[in-house]
């Protein structure tokens, strides 16, 4: 259940690093150029390319970007490790961030977290299942509170939750 | 109104109108309902004209501090020939608050209009729009708004066809409450950590890329063009307590009420009658024991605090808390309180940027020391530690993170007492937490 990849056996050819800022990424980026008066204000939207595209920001990626946008790759590292929505480790197919703040403790967020970690199969947050489809974290306010429970799955909002609605919620994240 | 609960009689609808209208929403059904006659006006005016109405309806920041909004226009530089910037705080994070968000998801193009007010206003070019990177929606809704209003000639080269260039970026969060800070934004923008900066120098004189930069909440940006439309005398006439408090604000009500959801009422609205009738009231069989009405941040109300106080700035302070965002964290008696502030110590012990010593240490110790109570750990002189970590963490700061850990903490030993010692008795034990 480690959210960390096996590492390689010992002998085993390195795999050639693919860039993420090639084609159309790339491309993407370049129009941002002109909205920010420094290449470095592009760290966090580049960063947020690379997560779409990998799923998470390896220590390559942090290497790539800072070469890039003209930063060391300590500084890059620095950042990311500062905002919690960049993963630095790879993640199941579908990460579920679920609220557990005050106000979606007050209105039964515990039971909601249980139901996603059984029905996940991952046990306990901030772990993948076994089959690598969810990984499930806890995070602070969602913003949601009158909405509660409010949690994330990739880029869908849904908003109160419940323990009865969470397998057909799942259901729709093969 | 209430959304997503129809429109309370005691309500006074003016930036919630259109929330849970669908068709208000795209950039021809926001123009049908009257947005960006207020921009066009306001192209019409001078900068400083602009400025002075809005000092006139007496708008407050409607992100925490309260700082008028007009005053704050007004420490913009003038003719110095540089950039200047306007920041829209779209980094909603105070647990109990969710009204920029319903902003955001229904009337976007009311708050491209403020911004752009704004925007010419303090003679800024560029205007960031920094939204949380957890509010998919809003940002995918404020995303295409912005790009309908270059289409349609609202912003961009020449903004509304004759006025100055006026650009606008959505800057997506990833993930850290700090950044709803005003510098600590400022410094997410330019791609750093989001640690806040020492002030002086003020974003006015030294802001975002080190130019003149002013920041304002989303409501605050909203409110605006209301203003322009019906005047500065009818925004300051909404005003039902202290008139140093106008106009109306969303409330943000949860937690332990029948329905939470975002209330607009005039500024000095009881907020007994917020509390009971707008939202509901109490689920049956239960009464209400605290308030936390300002977001997290702010001390703890007792329900007789919360029950005579009046919903404005000075209201609540008067009640011995603070207005902050609005956000109201409501409890009832079923509420097990030293559990309650023990899980917003870890809400700011998680946030904390850790730049500062007292806030780094003191919203971890705190947590620990609550989790020590909670577990059947704690001890006597316990509370003379949680005061004195509080002590060291109000005012000490280069933010008030640490302070906004201590509030709620100070508050709920001075209020709740008996709670605590239920724990420290043995009366009361929980396994884990």
């Amino acid at each position: 259940m480690s959210t960390h990849p096996p590492p390689a056996p010992p002998g085993a050819p390195e795999k050639a690093y693919e860039p993420v800022f090639v084609g159309s990424a790339l491309e993407r980026l370049q129009q941002l150029y002109p909205k920010y008066p420094t290449k470095q204000a592009l760290l966090l939207p580049a960063l947020w390319i690379i997560q779409e595209a990998r799923g998470w920001i390896s220590p390559q990626n942090m290497a790539e970007v800072g070469q890039v946008l003209g930063l060391t790759p300590a500084y890059v590292k620095g950042v990311v490790t500062f905002y919690t929505m960049y993963y630095r480790h790879p993640m199941g197919r579908h990460v579920i961030q679920v609220c557990t703040t005050s106000p979606c403790h007050l209105s039964g967020c515990s039971d909601v977290v249980e139901a996603l970690l059984q029905h996940t199969g991952c046990g306990e947050l901030g772990t993948t299942s076994p089959d690598g489809r969810f990984t499930v974290v806890e995070v602070e306010c969602l913003g949601a509170c009158g909405f509660a429970t409010p949690i994330l799955i990739g880029d869908d909002f849904i908003e109160a939750v419940t323990p009865e609605r969470v397998p057909a919620i799942l259901e729709r994240y093969p | 109104m209430g959304y997503p609960h129809p429109i309370h009689a005691s309500e006074t609808v003016v930036l919630s109108r259109h929330f849970g209208d669908e068709a208000a929403r795209d950039y021809a059904g926001a123009v049908e309902r009257g947005t960006y006659k207020a921009l066009k006006q306001a192209l019409a005016m001078t900068p400083e004209a602009v400025i002075e109405e809005v000092k006139a309806s007496g708008l407050r920041g409607r992100g925490g501090a309260g700082f008028p909004t007009g005053l704050k226009w007004s420490f913009m530089p003038k003719g110095d020939g540089k950039p200047h910037y306007l920041v829209c705080n779209a980094d909603e994070s105070e647990p109990g608050t969710f009204k920029d968000r319903e902003i955001m998801r229904w009337t976007p193009h009311a708050l491209i209009e403020g911004c752009a007010i704004a925007a010419y206003a303090i003679g800024a070019e560029t205007c960031y729009v920094y939204i949380r990177g957890e509010f998919t929606e809003p940002l995918a809704i404020m995303e295409r708004a912005v790009a309908d209003a270059y289409a349609n000639g609202v912003l961009g080269e020449a903004a509304m066809g004759n006025g100055p260039r006026i650009d606008m970026v959505i800057h997506r969060g990833a993930g850290a409450y700090i950044c709803g800070e005003e510098t600590a934004m400022m410094n997410s923008i330019e791609g750093k950590r989001g640690n806040p900066r020492i002030k002086p120098p003020f974003p006015a004189q030294a802001g975002l890329f080190g130019q003149p930069t002013t920041i304002n909440n989303v409501e605050t940006l909203a409110a605006v063009p209301h203003i322009l439309n019906r005047g500065a005398a009818w925004y300051k006439g909404l005003c039902l307590g202290n008139p140093k408090s106008t106009g109306t604000k969303l409330f943000s009500v949860c937690g332990h009420v029948m329905k939470p959801g975002n209330y607009e009422i005039t500024m000095g609205f009881p907020m007994k009658d917020l509390i009971h009738d707008l939202a509901g009231g109490m689920r049956p069989g239960r009464t209400l024991k605290a308030v936390i009405p300002g977001g997290s941040s702010v001390p703890i109300m007792n329900q007789e605090e919360a029950e005579s106080a009046l919903c404005d700035y000075e209201g609540i302070v008067e009640q011995g808390s603070m207005l902050g965002s609005a956000g109201f964290i409501v409890m009832d008696d079923s509420a097990d309180m030293v559990y309650e502030i023990y899980r917003l110590a870890k809400f700011y012990a998680h946030e904390s940027c850790a730049q500062c010593t007292q806030c780094r240490e003191g919203t971890a110790w705190t947590t620990k020391i609550l989790e020590r109570i909670l577990t059947g750990k704690g001890r006597g002189e316990d509370y003379g530690l949680l005061a004195d970590l509080a002590d060291n963490m109000t005012g000490k700061t280069i933010c008030v993170l640490s302070d906004s850990c201590a509030a709620p903490v100070v508050s709920g030993i001075q209020k709740f007492r008996h709670e605590f010692e239920a724990y420290l008795s043995g009366a009361k034990v929980l396994a884990h937490v």
